[in-house]
């Protein structure tokens, strides 16, 4: 079939499958007879899953080969939601809806389809997917933003340092202005008498202040940015090569996917947690029922999953995924409409196989004799409850956007399907209008408990409401995910009034969305009720022990989801999150004025039991040491009159006296709200983790996002900035990488700041010797590669490798994550500390050889070596004092670079054309100079060496408390990589 | 038609495993590298080691201090300012006039005592005090490649304002660092015998051999209005010129002392010696002073104490501090590595924050 190319929207194209689309196209007509086409929107949303779209009926059999087609589409203007798509298109006089059903969007691939038509109606930028490119929001690391204020401070100090050195030569050039002239080393006048190169002392001094900001420049450690950079790749590299936080089961590495807040991870305070898919598996189970007020609980039976299967055309077709059945369910449903009880079997397992929008896909096996059905869906959910009905023998086989048809006990049977509402988070039901093989039309409604008590008739069958009603109280309380199901017989009326309204209702393109709400809601009432299912949403693997290790690690966990209530609470319990000695704060309101009231009473409250324990805060700590730890459970409804106004304050009180917060039943966006409160009212750090397309708003508004990769799509991943396969690797993650992360961020950017300073302070001295004219006594060749290759390295190799405890203590002793969130690695007090030390190290470097050579005979190159070689070796030194494991590639890098920098100052001695021609092999053979050399970095080494040793022993943090433990604790906490340490390290110091 | 049956089961996980088989698995491979376990020491500040670092610094220092010090004892230095007494009593009130003139003579005698024995060889040395050759103006001010060959003669962009003659033809050696050389001259005598000194060897052999060519010849130097200091005998290529290539090589610091020239003999105790000074290098316009330096040398270099009295401090605060923290350690020692210690076994309610 010939391609044609498009030249502009409007155009008729043709595509062939498995190619990828270049803009958003409303399908025509497909290969399938029915107007099917499946694609997939990998590149869209991440979701590896088919999803089917639909050509107009009245469209279907239009060619435009062999006939002209004219037709008038009218959209809505471009936007980003990839979800919604309003238009209506004229075809022969009439006027069709059309809807996110009818659209291809760009950057999706046919597949399973052998070709479609259709009219691009966006391209280029005004598709969704390019509108929705704009990428996540850049985030910024807290280190990095403390250490922007550091670097302001070190500006002063370089315009400071560059204004003495301007006053003071201001100060000389005035007290000299009458010599200047026959100042041997001034000589203003050159030989015809005129002033060489001399302005005014205005000038001179503003020359003189702008050539100290070019000396001293360094003094701004643009190179750490580069260091930090590299480091936090180097960093990137280990996290996602580590084997603990590699998924067996979804085969996926860790993956960082921004890659500048690294060392935020070792500073989270709070996590906001989704439930579904990150707490749980969202892998769905089928677990129990309950028809017409019986409770059929087919794990009790404990019977061995059985496959079901049904011939069609000599091939047995049987569905992908077996699940449990009750026996005593199993012979009803087979003995069909023979009884009553057998009639609401039918029409319950008839719901369940046609209420949904799964599509079935049959696809060959290895056996030619067989076939296997696989479901595909965006829900989980609606998922299990028709692999379900397959194995209870309401098998789908086939869905068109017409008609379904349903092996129903091994006969075939054709629903026409009439209509169809899809689910949405204001009603949360859906339901199917089905025309069935008897004539019949039947609505069929399935949706969450709350929203279908509300609309079924409660004047029928209330003993069978009341016992599916407590069946539904015992599901959830076993953390079970229910959904209600219930149906009703249409009249001929009823059905045209809704058929009428439901087209006016689709082929509006204003509204729409509320239109058709409307319409579903006449409909939807009046139901019977037959019955609930429930599914069992399994916790993923160590959730319970990863939620106790950040409770102790001093995070603060608050779950939100959109589950129900009781869900919530039961997940809760089975995740460890709540215990019985927590006393649960519960918020459910309907007005602002009650919430207010009971957050008000609720603050009360906690203050009491705060008090009462004589305990003002339980952030750290063992849960035994605060007897009484407050759980808020808030829900959806409360949070929106709280969110977004004054009430707010008051939420973020009480929820920072709570030791676990679980919000239910909230939206996408209250989930980005929470944290926003957080966030915005405290400095603490904030991450967010979970899987699904309603986290991502969430995971981009905290400081961390962490993405899932799990059932619910890609979505979460796409806009997290670290993703993984289970929640259980949170607790490595933060405790062990986050920990090291930053603690060696932290550590490289003081000593950066210091690396620098400390060369700017040695040349700021010796410009106080040279009548402040800004030479150096070190060769500019030297200054150069101080940053770059002297010093350089060590920092980010240490910074790359360097580990202050191993992973087996952080893991033992949570609590050590409080160094991070205590900013116990990087604050000012330990940046004016460093400053003082450079300060002094400086000092000591330089006036250690000035005294000593001065009044001799050394020239100013050698000096110069002599500064170059002292400050090397010093700042080495300086980290090699501050490196806590020496691993050999630590020793190659630190000794390697002193090696480095002699070699580099041999070999720019030995170049004629520099001034410092062999100065150091000349100065070398003096004892003065390796005496000054060993003296001023001794010197320079002895106040910071003191400090840190009185510090470690006397007032230790618990960071080295670990660390000693570790090295000589008693043995039966050392482990066997410790014992090899020690091994390795031969005699023992001590 | 509908069938059910157990072998119909195995259908799901058979998929599974020809599913998992097919894709490569990405797990990281195990690596001590990439798991960061790589065999490491671990040091920590022990209170051991800490006092046995500072017994160790102080036990290698004393003793340094201390052949420093005697080192610097035992070089006999003599330093005699002259740049005040040199000058006539008539000058005193205007002595840049005295040394800026051309009639005055500026012979002048000085006689000192020998202290103690002096072993030869006996370095001379000349001292200038407040003399800035490390002034950004003045160290720039040289051109090495006019210096090193004939060829660069004309590279003289670095050398303002000494670079040309009125004329426009260039001065060799140019700059400022070679127009200010110093021209005092020293002879020495004892007991009327003539002191020879040598002024052979005084500059870097590495200088003399490429940084100043043999083939480059002094050239309009020292022509100009301004006279900055010594002329050059302009038959002697510049890596003969020892005294240049010594001033040429620009002290560190504004007090700085330059090789004059080498006494070869022993001087001995008690000798005395009579220098006649021609005091010619001018100092007066920016209050710099002249020193004459007669020193012997050890190998710590001259004589400086400050070495030797720095090392010995450091090294007694090193003892004093490793006796403290043995006290300290004594009175109040904490056993590494107890729980107990830990904070929040220090404190039940667990950290404020």
């Amino acid at each position: 079939m010939p391609m044609r190319t498009i030249d502009g929207i409007g155009q008729t194209e043709l595509r062939i499958t498995g190619e990828t689309l270049p803009c958003d196209m409303v399908l025509l007509s497909t290969s399938d007879p029915t107007g099917v086409a499946y694609v997939q929107t990998v590149n869209l949303d991440g979701e590896s899953n088919l999803k089917t779209r639909y050509a107009k009926q009245e469209t279907l059999f239009k060619m435009p080969e062999k006939e002209k087609v004219t037709g008038l589409i009218k959209c809505e203007k471009p936007n980003r939601n990839i979800y919604g798509f309003h238009a209506n298109m004229e075809v022969d006089g009439k006027r069709l809806s059309l809807g996110p059903s009818n659209i291809i969007l760009r950057g999706c691939e046919l597949k399973n389809t052998e070709w479609g038509i259709g009219v691009a109606v966006y391209a280029g930028r005004e598709t969704k997917a390019m509108l929705n490119n704009s990428g996540a929001p850049s985030k910024r690391s807290r280190l990095e933003t403390h250490m922007n204020i550091e670097i302001i401070i070190l500006s002063l100090f370089l315009i400071t340092l560059c204004t003495i050195v301007s006053a003071c030569a201001l100060a000389w050039l005035l007290r000299h202005k009458n010599e200047l002239n026959y100042l041997p080393y001034y000589r203003k006048k050159d030989s015809a008498g005129e002033d060489y190169n001399y302005y005014n002392v205005g000038l001179e001094i503003l020359f003189t202040f702008l050539m100290s900001v070019i000396v001293f420049q360094i003094m701004i450690p643009i190179s750490l940015y580069i260091s930090m950079e590299l480091v936090r790749v180097g960093q990137a590299y280990f996290m996602i090569r580590d084997t603990k936080m590699y998924d067996e089961a979804s085969n996926s590495r860790f993956q960082c996917r921004s890659l500048n807040i690294n060392e935020d991870l070792g500073q989270i305070k709070y996590v906001f947690s989704d439930k579904t898919g990150t707490l749980t598996e969202n892998k769905m189970e089928f677990q129990r029922v309950s028809i017409w007020g019986v409770d059929y609980s087919g794990a009790k039976s404990q019977i061995e999953p059985v496959g079901y299967s049904v011939q069609v055309e000599g091939k047995v077709i049987k569905p992908k995924m077996n699940v449990k059945t009750d026996p005593e369910l199993l012979q009803l449903s087979e003995r069909r409409n023979d009884t009553k009880e057998g009639r609401h079997v039918y029409d319950f397992f008839l719901a369940l196989a046609a209420c949904n929008t799964i599509v079935p896909l049959v696809t060959d096996t290895s056996d030619p004799t067989e076939k296997m059905i696989d479901y595909q869906g965006e829900s989980p959910d609606e998922q299990a409850l028709v692999y379900a009905a397959a194995a209870y023998g309401f098998m789908l086989i086939e869905r068109t956007s017409g008609y379904i048809v349903i092996d129903i006990q091994g006969e075939r049977q054709r629903f026409n399907v009439l209509g169809l509402h899809e689910f949405d988070s204001d009603r949360k039901r859906m339901s199917v209008i089905l025309g069935c093989p008897d004539k019949s039309v039947k609505v069929f409604v399935k949706g969450a408990d709350t929203s279908m008590f509300g609309v079924i008739d409660k004047s029928l069958n209330m003993n069978i409401l009341r016992a599916t009603e407590s069946h539904l109280h015992d599901y959830s309380s076993l953390g079970l995910r229910t959904l209600v199901v219930g149906m009703r017989q249409l009249s001929a009326s009823e059905f045209e009034r809704w058929h009428s309204s439901f087209e006016e209702a689709s082929t509006a393109v204003i509204g729409r969305a509320a239109l058709l709400r409307k319409v579903a809601s006449a409909v939807e009432n009046n139901l019977c009720i037959l019955g609930a299912s429930a599914i069992e949403d399994k916790l993923q693997q160590g959730v319970p022990e990863a939620i106790e290790s950040l409770r102790i690690a001093g995070v603060k966990v608050w779950v939100l989801t959109g589950d129900k209530q009781e869900t919530a609470i039961s997940i809760g319990y089975s995740s460890k999150l709540l215990t019985s000695k927590m006393t649960q704060i519960v918020i459910n309101n309907n007005s602002k004025e009650s919430c207010r009231k009971s957050l008000e009473d609720a603050i009360v409250m906690s203050k009491k039991l705060m008090t009462v324990n004589g305990v003002t805060d339980n952030t750290g700590g063992s849960s035994e040491a605060s007897p009484t730890p407050v759980a808020l459970i808030i829900d959806g409804t409360s949070l929106v009159y709280i969110l977004d106004s004054e009430l707010e304050e008051q939420l973020f009180q009480l929820a920072s006296k709570c030791s676990v917060v679980l919000c239910c039943r909230v939206a996408p966006l209250q989930k980005a709200g929470i944290v926003a409160l957080v966030k915005n009212r405290t400095a603490d750090m904030t991450l967010a983790i979970g899987d699904g397309a309603n986290d991502v708003s969430m995971i981009q508004m905290a400081d961390v996002g962490i993405g899932i990769s799990g059932q619910e799509g890609r979505q979460a991943v796409m806009a997290s900035d670290f993703a993984m396969g289970q929640f259980r690797f949170l607790v490595h993650l933060l405790l062990v990488h986050g920990h090291w992360n930053y603690q060696r961020m932290g550590y490289m950017i003081l000593y950066n700041f210091y690396r620098n300073a400390v060369m700017v302070f040695l040349l700021f001295w010796f410009v106080l010797c040279t009548a402040f004219t800004l030479t150096t006594a070190i060769s500019e060749w030297s200054s150069m590669l101080y940053s770059i290759i002297y010093t350089s390295l060590p920092t980010i190799v240490v910074g790359i490798l360097d580990k202050d405890l191993s992973r087996r203590t952080l893991l033992k002793y949570p609590q050590l994550y409080g160094a991070g969130q205590r900013h116990e690695c990087y604050n000012a007090k330990l940046f004016w500390l460093t400053m003082v030390d450079t300060l002094w190290q400086s000092a000591a470097i330089f006036f250690i050889p000035l005294l000593a050579y001065w009044g001799s005979s050394i020239d100013i190159s050698s000096l110069g070596d002599l500064w170059i070689l002292a400050v090397v070796i010093l700042v080495n030194l300086h980290l090699a004092i501050d490196v806590i494991r020496w691993t050999w590639t630590t020793h190659a890098v630190i000794w390697g670079s002193i090696i480095a920098t002699f070699i580099c100052v041999t070999v720019i001695d030995a170049l004629p054309s520099l001034i410092g021609y062999w100065a150091i092999f000349d100065v070398a053979k003096t004892a003065t100079f390796w005496l000054c050399l060993l003296a001023s970095v001794i010197v320079g080494l002895i106040p910071r060496f003191v400090v840190k040793y009185l510090y470690q022993y006397y007032s230790p943090c618990d960071v080295q408390i670990a660390r000693e433990a570790e090295k000589f604790g008693n043995l039966r906490e050392v482990g066997d990589v410790q014992i090899e340490m020690s091994a390795i390290l031969g005699p023992q110091r001590r | 038609m509908s069938s059910r049956g157990a072998a119909s089961s195995s259908g799901g996980p058979q998929l599974g495993t020809s599913d998992s088989s097919k894709r490569i698995s990405k797990k990281p491979k195990y690596s001590r590298f990439t798991q960061q376990e790589l065999p490491a020491c671990k040091p920590i500040l022990t209170p051991g080691w800490v006092i046995a670092t500072f017994i160790a610094v102080g036990i290698v220092f004393i003793p340094i201090g201390l052949a420093s010090l005697f080192a610097s004892q035992r070089v006999v230095e003599i330093v005699h300012r002259y740049d005040e007494e040199c000058v006539p009593p008539i000058f005193s009130g205007d002595q840049l006039a005295f040394i800026q003139s051309s009639i005055t003579n500026k012979t002048c005698t000085k006689n000192f005592t020998v202290p103690k024995q002096m072993k030869g060889p006996v370095y001379v040395y000349y001292q200038l005090d407040n003399f800035y050759q490390n002034h950004r103006r003045y160290v720039k001010s040289r051109s090495d490649k006019q210096l090193r060959s004939k060829a660069g003669e004309l590279d003289i962009s670095t050398c303002k304002p000494e670079a040309t003659t009125g004329n426009n033809s260039p001065i060799v050696p140019c700059g400022l660092i070679a127009w200010s050389l110093f021209n005092d001259t020293y002879g020495f005598s004892v007991k009327n015998k003539v002191l020879n000194v040598s002024k052979k060897n005084i500059a870097w052999k590495s200088d003399q051999e490429h940084k100043f060519g043999s083939d480059v010849y002094p050239k309009n130097f020292q022509s100009g209005g301004l006279i900055g200091g010594g002329k050059l005998n302009a038959s002697i290529p510049l890596s003969e010129q020892e005294d240049l290539i010594v001033w040429m090589r620009t002290a560190a610091l504004p007090t700085f002392r330059k090789l004059y020239g080498k006494i070869e003999t022993d001087l001995e105790a008690n000798d005395e010696i009579t220098v006649v000074i021609q005091n010619n290098y001018n100092t007066y316009s920016f209050g710099g002073r002249k020193r004459l330096v007669l020193s012997t040398t050890s190998w710590i270099g001259g004589k400086n104490d400050f070495l030797g009295i720095a090392y010995l401090t450091v090294g007694g605060f090193c003892i004093f501090l490793a006796i403290g923290f043995l006290l300290l350690y004594v009175i109040k020692p904490r056993p590494l590595g107890d729980p107990a210690f830990l904070s929040w076994n220090r404190n039940p309610s667990g950290i404020m924050n």
